[in-house]
């Protein structure tokens, strides 16, 4: 196990159909055409000396180094900007291009401090690299000269106007500028990779700095902390703090991110069980080499202090927790739950799955509640995000999951973003779409509020349609009426993939007046010329993909929204082939596999409902029980038959209701009124306040197992280090059913995956050794789909014909009247993940300390509220109080804001309304009051209060001597 | 740079927005408005920038990046005359040098500042495209050719009365 180093190709690989042979010192070399001499050589093995080029930007030829020599042409071209011609004879190393590399490495010395020994970079370093390749062995030109090395004059020892002092504002990287040697790497992966633009060379000739945004500090700037211009950095002129502390690392893994649905591969950096840095794998299908602050910096969570590595349980929720050993609270759990069954039934009892963890541990826990429970009280938080997405696409295509893999963005010629904050939510997919949309492609954003998407350094929406929260239905109707209407429909699409009458039918409905933009303006508030561009944009602009997120979901009516979302893409015919597709961005990092590996009180495994009997046999021959036909019990279910007495145990596998559900105050209740709570997560989470047994888990980085992305990407999560916690979350959970009586005896999460693959088609050709092979594949996977499908539904729909649904708009209860009338809704920010239990145990927190209310400066003024003020939120289910943010990024009428903070308690303003179909709920759409506040609310007062003696950890006192 | 007293310029934001309106449409219209911005205020003031990296959907480090490459920019206000000395290769190869000098001495101030009353800005400039005239100067936009220790005498009094 050494330290893994991709080959730097110098430039990125040309996608060309036709093939060119050259020659590159006499070695005959075949590539595509369009690949550079630098890129050709390095595929022969031939490496071609080079400081300004890297594989993840485009050639720019400023270095000097890279230079050749060709026969037939004049000079010594850069090998980085040249592309191949066919016959063409290279020569890489003669006298004359060994003279000018040496002259021209001399020079960037003759400006770089000496003090490779003491420096960051130190075995990191591609300058030192060059330095020992070109045979660097002296440098006439001296260190007494004009300089940007040092503080102070060689001669006079007066101030060195040209030296820079080292920027440490970031909380992760440093910027040294007396280490720069301007090759502007940083600069163009700023731009081309992360598509931020924050980064710029400022001045010219010898006075060319790096500098972020105006000259500014890196924090003050628009960095976004992503990571990449360290990753390109030949120096250590940008540098992780983590390295500057510990040194360089010297093996690393390669693994999963545990925080979006993105699924980002990344190096984890060690030495020897310390993580030094999370490196982005280049190899890595999701992100190619790219990250976000959260992946490649917010990791500390993981060594934090507030993380408990020791189980504990208490007889009352108002005592403190008292430190047991695993077996202690193993047959402590496993009793109570005995005991409660026997007192109550068995369906007294339920469980909650993580999308935080493994496939593994997640079917692990469904089934200790299936087969140890015998009950199937299971769910998970998809319930509360992504349900509708499972249910609006099995019925409409016949999977429940997006329909394509990321690589598919390339492709595409109009995004369609809707309910999503790409930017935000899903970084390194939004760094993707931005650069396929500065290639050209065209972007319509259907959001209440102004994402950055709307409009940011290079990249500008088409159309942006600021709907009301609750009426997307209402505008994805009147987007097919003009489709239908305009005959704008793929008939031939239609005709060959989807069922000719069910479309009759959908045409003749969407037709209806009432569906015509001039209608839906009066609901929506989206002007009907918009609605009409928009339309017309995506049925006639080429490939169309639909990317959406949780603003799509979490409504009243969010699975039929899905469907509008599925009819749109079959009326144009965009499904089946890349570029287009509907893509559900999911939250979690396996959300998407929590609920494949049968995380619902109705679903077996790969979506298959408990009353088919020949997918019970399945699972009854394995695991040697009866399986209950009939469905369990949803989480909210579970909360009201505990309020009502009949629901008294619980196991929560890392997830926090109490802070992620809506209506807290029910959740609450509902935990209080438990006989035995356990709570399974790093931290003292807010549930725990209301938990009789914690039991510790452990990070990504300590366990074995998959995730599975929003591409329904199965990605290797690989353990870096042993669990401090003791246990590996698949333990925990195997050792508690070991205690409750079951046969349980595995060893390894790979043993897991194969009884995954034994009972589930879709998986059946996935095992731990196809994984290492491929590095990941994309379900179904399966003798039809060897290596995995990247993209669904060619050639024909999963279902068989693509099922068209009436998509009636039905408005939301939930309604602004004189007593509310404001419309909440809410969302993420970049640098905070859901309920921020890892992200506030970071240095994140620079960037966002504390969730704010949006309002418009017109909702402000009447309510006489300034920017900053604090404000109390309130709604029919409840009141909070936060501080205000004016901006006309919301529309008047609506307000929004984030839940990344407990203290916040945004859930307590929710209301109990939900998705009609999956009781997924409308998080989306709150209708409340907004008025001046001093301070917080009484709920937030008791609840802290609460929290404190919650949380409060007996110690045996220590014996004095 | 030596501090002016003179105030910051008022509505900065307002008046850029005017400038860019009226050189928009061009192409490639940031150096037209850049220009535009230091003929409005006499130099291009560091809260011009924001406004035109919103206008132009540009970042702010890229405006940033393109004012700080051109020398002809100004980030402060000069004075209320400019004196542009040529330092390139004919002038140089005419006795450059020695009139640099006698002008800084003159003026008591060097290149890149401003006199203490605000009168007059010295600032060096390669090549005026007058080598046949060498040496040359350009004095509030008019060249001058031929330069010798009179005329920067003169040069010198004139800016200075």
């Amino acid at each position: 196990m050494g330290l893994i180093t991709e080959i730097d190709y110098g430039t990125p690989k040309s996608d060309a159909d036709k093939d060119v042979t050259l020659t590159i010192d006499g070695f005959s070399v075949t590539v595509p055409e369009g690949t550079s001499i630098m890129r050709a050589a390095m595929e022969t093995g031939i490496q071609i000396p080079k400081l300004c080029a890297t594989d993840m930007v485009d050639a720019f030829g400023s270095c000097r180094l890279c230079l050749v020599e060709i026969e037939g042409r004049n000079g010594t071209p850069s090998s980085c900007t040249t592309p191949v011609a066919p016959d063409m004879v290279v020569k890489t190393q003669t006298g004359k291009l060994k003279d000018i590399r040496r002259g021209v490495m001399e020079l960037y010395i003759s400006d770089h401090p000496l003090d490779c020994l003491t420096c960051a970079a130190n075995g990191d370093c591609e300058l030192q690299d060059m330095a020992g390749v070109v045979g660097l062995r002296d440098v006439r030109y001296g260190y007494d000269g004009e300089n940007h090395v040092h503080a102070r004059r060689a001669g006079d020892g007066a101030e060195n106007f040209r030296w820079m002092k080292k920027d440490e504002s970031n909380p992760y990287f440093t910027y040294d500028p007396s280490k720069c040697i301007v090759c502007s790497r940083c600069v163009r992966a700023c731009e081309e990779v992360q598509g931020t633009f924050a980064l710029t060379i400022e001045g010219r000739g010898f006075e060319s700095r790096v500098s972020a945004g105006m000259h500014q500090p890196f924090i003050e700037s628009e960095c976004v902390s992503c990571g990449a211009c360290v990753q390109a950095c030949p120096t250590a002129t940008l540098r992780e703090k983590s390295v500057i502390e510990i040194g360089q690392p010297e093996h690393s893994v390669v693994t999963t991110c545990a925080y979006c649905g993105v699924g980002c591969s990344f190096k984890a950096e060690m030495r020897g069980d310390e993580l030094v840095r999370m490196m982005p794998y280049k190899d890595g299908k999701a992100n190619r080499g790219h990250s976000c602050v959260k992946g490649r910096f917010a990791w500390g969570y993981a060594t934090h202090k507030d993380r408990i590595l020791n189980p504990m349980v208490r007889d009352k929720i108002t005592d403190p927790w008292r430190e047991v050993s695993w077996e202690e609270a193993f047959s402590h759990v496993a009793s109570e739950f005995r005991r409660i069954q026997y007192q109550y039934g068995k369906g007294a009892i339920g469980g909650i799955t993580s999308s935080r963890c493994t496939n593994e541990e997640t079917f692990l826990v469904q089934k200790l509640i299936r087969q140890g429970f015998g009950n199937n009280n299971v769910d998970t938080c998809a319930r509360v995000c992504h349900s509708p997405t499972g249910y609006g696409l099995k019925t409409t295509f016949g999977t429940s999951a997006g329909t394509q893999d990321f690589d598919s963005v390339e492709h595409t010629d109009v995004a369609l973003v809707i309910g999503a904050n790409p930017t935000d939510g899903h970084p390194v997919f939004a760094s993707r779409l931005k650069k396929r949309l500065r290639a050209g492609a065209k972007l319509i954003v259907i959001d209440p509020r102004r994402i950055d998407l709307v409009r940011q350094p290079h990249v500008e929406a088409a159309h942006h349609l600021p709907l009301r929260p609750g009426t997307n239905v209402a505008v994805l109707t009147a987007l097919a009426h003009v489709i239908v209407t305009e005959g704008l429909f793929d008939e031939a699409f239609i005709r060959e993939r989807c069922d000719w009458s069910e479309f009759e039918d959908f045409a003749a409905f969407a037709a209806e007046p009432q569906h015509s933009p001039e209608e839906v303006e009066k609901v929506s508030g989206v002007a009907a010329d918009t609605i009409r561009a928009a339309a017309r944009l995506y049925a006639t602009g080429g490939n169309a993909a639909i990317y959406y997120g949780l603003g799509v979901t979490e409504h009243s009516q969010g699975s039929t929204t899905v469907m509008a979302i599925a009819n749109l893409a079959m009326l144009t015919g965009n499904i089946g082939r890349p570029g287009v597709g509907v893509n559900p961005l999911r939250g979690q990092n396996n959300v998407q596999g929590a609920c494949d590996m049968g995380s619902f009180p109705h679903e077996l495994p790969g979506y298959r409902h408990m009353s088919d009997d020949a997918t019970r046999e399945v699972f009854e021959a394995v695991w040697n029980v009866a399986l209950d036909p009939e469905p369990g019990l949803r989480i909210p279910n579970m909360l009201d038959a505990a309020v009502e007495g009949t629901f008294r145990g619980i196991y929560i596998q890392g997830e926090d209701i109490l802070q992620s559900d809506p209506d807290t105050k029910h959740v609450a209740a509902g935990l209080a009124a438990m006989d035995c709570v356990v709570v399974h997560d790093l931290f003292l989470n807010e549930t725990a306040n209301y938990a009789h047994v914690f039991l510790p888990g452990s990070t990504f980085l300590e366990k074995d197992g998959t995730f599975t992305n929003a591409e329904r990407r199965i990605n290797r999560v690989r353990k870096v280090m042993a669990p401090k916690n003791g246990l590996a979350d698949w333990e925990v959970t195997q050792r508690l059913a070991q205690a409750m009586g079951l046969d349980w005896a595995y060893t390894h999460p790979a043993q897991v995956m194969d009884e995954i693959a034994l009972t589930t088609p879709s998986f059946a050709g996935v095992d731990y050794d196809l994984l290492e092979r491929e590095g990941s594949v994309q379900w179904p996977c399966n003798d039809k789909a060897p290596t995995g499908t990247p993209v669904m539904h060619i050639g024909g729909f999963v279902r068989g014909k693509g099922k068209f649904i009436r998509t009636d708009y039905v408005a939301t209860d939930e309604k602004s009247g004189p007593r509310f009338p404001l419309l909440l809704t809410t969302g993420r920010i970049l640098s905070q993940y859901n309920v921020g239990a890892q992200t506030r145990r970071t240095d994140n927190v620079v960037w966002h300390s504390e969730d704010r209310l949006e309002i418009h400066p017109h909702d402000a003024e009447q309510r006489g509220l300034r920017d900053g003020d604090w404000v109390r939120i309130r709604s029919r289910a409840g009141e909070t109080t936060l501080r205000a943010l004016v901006t006309d990024r919301v529309a008047p009428g609506v307000v929004y804001t984030t839940f990344h903070h407990p203290d916040t308690q945004a859930n307590v303003v929710t209301t109990e309304f939900s998705d009609w179909a999956t009781n997924c709920p409308e998080y989306k759409v709150t209708a409340v009051q907004v008025s001046p506040s001093n301070g917080p609310s009484d709920w937030q007062v008791e609840y802290e209060e609460q929290a404190r003696l919650a949380r409060r950890i007996a110690r045996p006192l220590e014996a004095a001597e | 740079m030596q501090q002016q007293g003179t105030q910051a310029p008022a509505d900065v934001a307002g008046r850029t927005i005017a400038v860019i309106a009226a050189t928009k449409g061009l192409e490639g219209p940031l150096l037209p408005i850049l220009n535009g911005v230091q003929a409005e205020f006499g130099f291009v003031p560091q809260e011009a920038l924001p406004v035109i990296a919103d206008a132009l959907n540009l970042s702010r480090a890229e405006v940033h990046g393109v004012v700080s490459f051109y020398h002809d920019y100004r980030r402060e206000p000069a004075g209320r005359h400019v004196v542009k000395l040529c330092r390139a290769e004919a002038c140089q190869s005419m006795d450059g040098d020695a009139l640099a000098a006698r002008l800084m001495d003159l003026l008591g101030i060097g290149f890149h500042e401003t006199a203490a009353d605000g009168s007059v800005t010295l600032e060096p400039v390669y090549c005026l495209g007058l080598c046949a005239c060498a040496p040359a100067a350009m004095v509030d936009g008019q060249v001058i050719g031929r330069l010798d220790r009179d005329a920067v005498a003169a040069i010198a009094r004139e800016v200075r009365s």
